[in-house]
């Protein structure tokens, strides 16, 4: 394609990008980099149906007048990044400073917020991806070797965890652990443990956690794979067959190796998704035991009654920064091989 | 005698007329916005408003939602803002004054709430800033015959007496979790660490400053007291709040809570519960450390403000038309909804537990306008001590300096 006419094509998508994606972007980062201005307060005498006493209020007319000034706030530079709400530099530093091993020193660092949120984000996308990839590949195979009649059905049926809505799906997982829920009961009843609650622990929580996001997002890498399997070349399984390859294979060297790019393609989609796991934490009520970067975010806008944006926007840069990191490594295979196939396409 | 009844009842029909024709509504032909949170009490201040003086008004639209808190900054921000009225509890009322989006409201009293008691008046340095109507209080619920097979003859009246209450139930093999609390990680453990850090004398912060002092005596005595009650909850409770603590106490599940004198009709009511707990259940003031001492509540109170973001002939009518249904016919419509602040009130078992508690001086929740970070930073942090994963002085330590990272952020500390 000539650069001119490539230029016109890309230049709608790369607008959108631009004002959607883009600036968005820029914005956050600008805004984190800024604090709200000092708050005024004065002492006044506050009265109400349970009597009056001294408490101090904010200033408005002096407030006012400071943002006036300044609309974005009083400039921090980086800040808020190395505050104990994020990197915490000062915290780690005395951390390693006072603790006798290395067990305590981790203890110190998951205590913080961000790093908790870190240990618990990172764990979760190592387990569900692979296991997303694993399982999905395994169900679309037996999917795909199933008699014509079944198809439809199982496919049907193995969608449906991606059609309840996230919300939803985990709050019903919620109840069904509950200890007077039915697996909840069903647990105490084979541990012989009335005591024995999957939300009062913090093992079973995250298990509970990763175990849900397996189940929801299993069948999307099982679709793109059940895709990609009626894309496999028949002579060339045939040819395997007639030279005797098993089943196995046939599976590990043909049918996979040509599943290649939707595996990677797979991968990034999940690594994004899992690393910005956020709504099962609300719905299975899991704060206590597990928080993730996406739930420190929403924590942040939206419980203090008064919005942290730079906190906010640091924590989204960095979660930002962890996506990019994630996917560095799939991206160069993914670009390796698109140098090596226009090699070939010359 | 059929005659007579229905000239009495013609008669009383022209009264009610005349009393709703009677309503001062303020200016007419204005548009009237309110923007409220969902239960019943609020239900029945604003749509009694609306009935009064939805007539004269242009519009009258009531947005009520339980997610009024979140929406309010945002909606009131605009000049002309989205509502002419919000109506809040004594945390939000600081959250709207922290950006000055609601006005002053004494000429607005002296024209149209003559009516109103003065100690509704949500007074800041002399600015009338709300119109309190309803009174909201933590206290607790103890089911009488449960804690009588166990022995215990006395509503326990301190946390002392509660837990050996809890204690000798446990013993009895009648229940192995009697204690109900509002425990779910966030702002609700937060809320229970203030009951009973109020309740041993703790102050939050520095006076006159923003300076937190919650990681103090007072404080420690509060996060063991706390565990000490978690202690006979059941093991779930860092994920309950009001609606599970409200279905495991009407199952039967429980026999001693703190919870919200609100949840006290509903529990009380012939719904969703066996006669067995709700005969039972009687609700006192909430327990103290001390016999006699400052109850572990905090009391809330719910009221009216005016939006400053819209002409003052709106907002006239706005507060005339809300003024106007804080009356007596009002409160007996509802009695047993709230407990109303209003002339008429006839405190019925529902409202036992709210009055006890302040009467017992039981203090209001801190209005200040930095609270609002101490509590999320207490909401996040208190739970791995209540998980036994922290000492208290660890987690109270943890507790300031999340806030005081916050309050540097929102410009409350230097």
């Amino acid at each position: 394609m000539k650069h001119r006419a490539f230029f016109w094509f890309i230049l709608p998508t790369l607008a959108a990008m631009t004002l959607f994606i883009a600036l968005p972007i820029v914005s956050v980062f600008v805004q984190s980099l800024y604090v709200q201005h000092e708050q005024v307060l004065v002492i006044s005498e506050n009265c109400g149906p349970f009597g009056c006493k001294q408490s101090t209020s904010v200033d408005i007319a002096a407030t006012e007048k400071l943002r006036e000034e300044a609309p974005l706030g009083q400039f921090n530079g980086l800040g808020t990044y190395s505050n104990r709400s994020h990197l915490a530099f000062a915290e780690v530093g005395a951390a390693w400073a006072t603790s006798d091993t290395i067990d305590a020193f981790w203890d110190e660092v998951v205590n913080l917020p961000f790093y908790g949120a870190l240990t618990f984000t990172l764990t979760y996308t190592a387990a569900v991806t692979p296991l997303v990839l694993l399982l999905g590949l395994a169900i679309a195979i037996g999917v795909n070797s199933l008699p014509s009649l079944l198809k439809g059905p199982s496919i049907f049926v193995s969608l449906l965890p991606f059609l309840v809505t996230p919300l939803v799906g985990s709050l019903i997982l919620f109840w069904m652990v509950d200890s007077d829920g039915v697996i909840g009961a069903i647990i105490q009843l084979i541990f012989d443990d009335p005591n024995l609650s999957l939300k009062a622990s913090a093992t079973l929580t995250w298990t509970m956690l990763i175990l849900y996001g397996v189940w929801h997002t299993l069948p999307f890498s099982f679709i793109v794979f059940y895709a990609g399997l009626q894309t496999v070349p028949l002579e060339t399984l045939e040819a395997a067959q007639v030279d005797g390859a098993t089943k196995w294979q046939r599976t590990i060297y043909v049918v996979v190796p040509h599943l290649v790019p939707l595996i990677s393609f797979v991968t990034l989609m999940l690594l994004m998704d899992n690393f910005r796991v956020f709504e099962p934490i609300v719905s299975f009520s899991a704060e206590a035991h597990a928080r993730s970067l996406s739930w420190i975010i929403f924590n942040d806008l939206r419980e203090s009654g008064n919005p942290l944006y730079g906190s906010a926007g640091a924590t989204s840069m960095l979660t930002i920064l962890g996506v990019v990191f994630l996917l560095t490594p799939v991206l160069i295979r993914t670009w390796r091989d698109f140098k090596g196939a226009g090699r070939l396409g010359r | 005698m059929f005659l007579k009844k229905l000239v009495i009842a013609g008669a009383a029909l022209c009264l009610m007329k005349s009393a709703a024709f009677a309503a001062d509504c303020g200016p007419s032909g204005q548009s009237i916005r309110i923007l409220a949170s969902d239960f019943p009490a609020i239900h029945a201040v604003a749509g009694t408003a609306e009935e009064n003086c939805s007539a004269g008004a242009s519009e009258f639209t009531r947005n009520h939602t339980t997610e009024a808190r979140q929406i309010m900054n945002a909606a009131l921000t605009p000049n002309p803002s989205e509502y002419t009225s919000v109506i809040v509890a004594n945390s939000t009322l600081t959250q709207l004054m922290n950006d000055g989006l609601v006005r002053p409201l004494n000429d607005l009293v002296e024209k149209h709430g003559s009516h109103l008691p003065k100690n509704l008046m949500i007074t800041i340095d002399g600015n009338i800033m709300a119109v309190a109507f309803m009174a909201n209080s933590q206290h607790l619920f103890s089911r009488k015959d449960v804690l009588a097979k166990a022995g215990v003859n006395e509503i326990p009246g301190t946390y002392n007496e509660m837990i050996t209450a809890a204690k000798a139930i446990r013993e009895a093999g009648i229940m192995e979790h009697p204690i109900v609390m509002n425990m779910k990680t966030g702002w609700n453990v937060g809320e229970s660490f203030n009951l009973v850090f109020l309740a041993h004398g703790g102050e939050f912060f520095k006076a006159g400053t923003a300076e937190p002092s919650v990681n103090s005596a007072a404080g420690v005595a509060a996060l063991n007291t706390l565990r000490e009650l978690v202690e006979y909850a059941h093991p779930d409770h860092l994920t309950q709040a009001s609606n599970e603590t409200q279905a495991i106490w009407e199952a039967g599940e429980a026999a001693l809570g703190i919870m919200w004198g609100s949840r006290g009709a509903p529990i009380l009511d012939d719904e969703g519960s066996s006669a067995e707990v709700t005969s039972n259940t009687v609700l006192s003031s909430a327990p103290s450390v001390e016999p006699g001492g400052i109850p572990g509540a905090t009391l809330w109170w719910d009221g009216f403000t005016i939006s400053k973001n819209v002409s003052d002939a709106e907002a006239e009518a706005t507060f005339a038309a809300l003024a106007s249904a804080l009356n007596s016919d009002m409160v007996a419509a509802h009695n047993d909804e709230a407990v109303w602040l209003l002339d008429g009130f006839k405190p019925g078992a529902a409202a036992a537990g709210v009055s006890a508690t302040a009467q017992g001086g039981a203090a209001p929740y801190p209005m200040l306008p930095q609270i609002g970070l101490l509590h999320n930073a207490l909401g996040a942090e208190l739970s791995d001590f209540l998980k036994g994963e922290e000492s208290a002085e660890k987690a109270l330590a943890d507790v300031e300096a999340a806030y005081v990272t916050a309050a540097k952020e929102a410009g409350f500390l230097q």
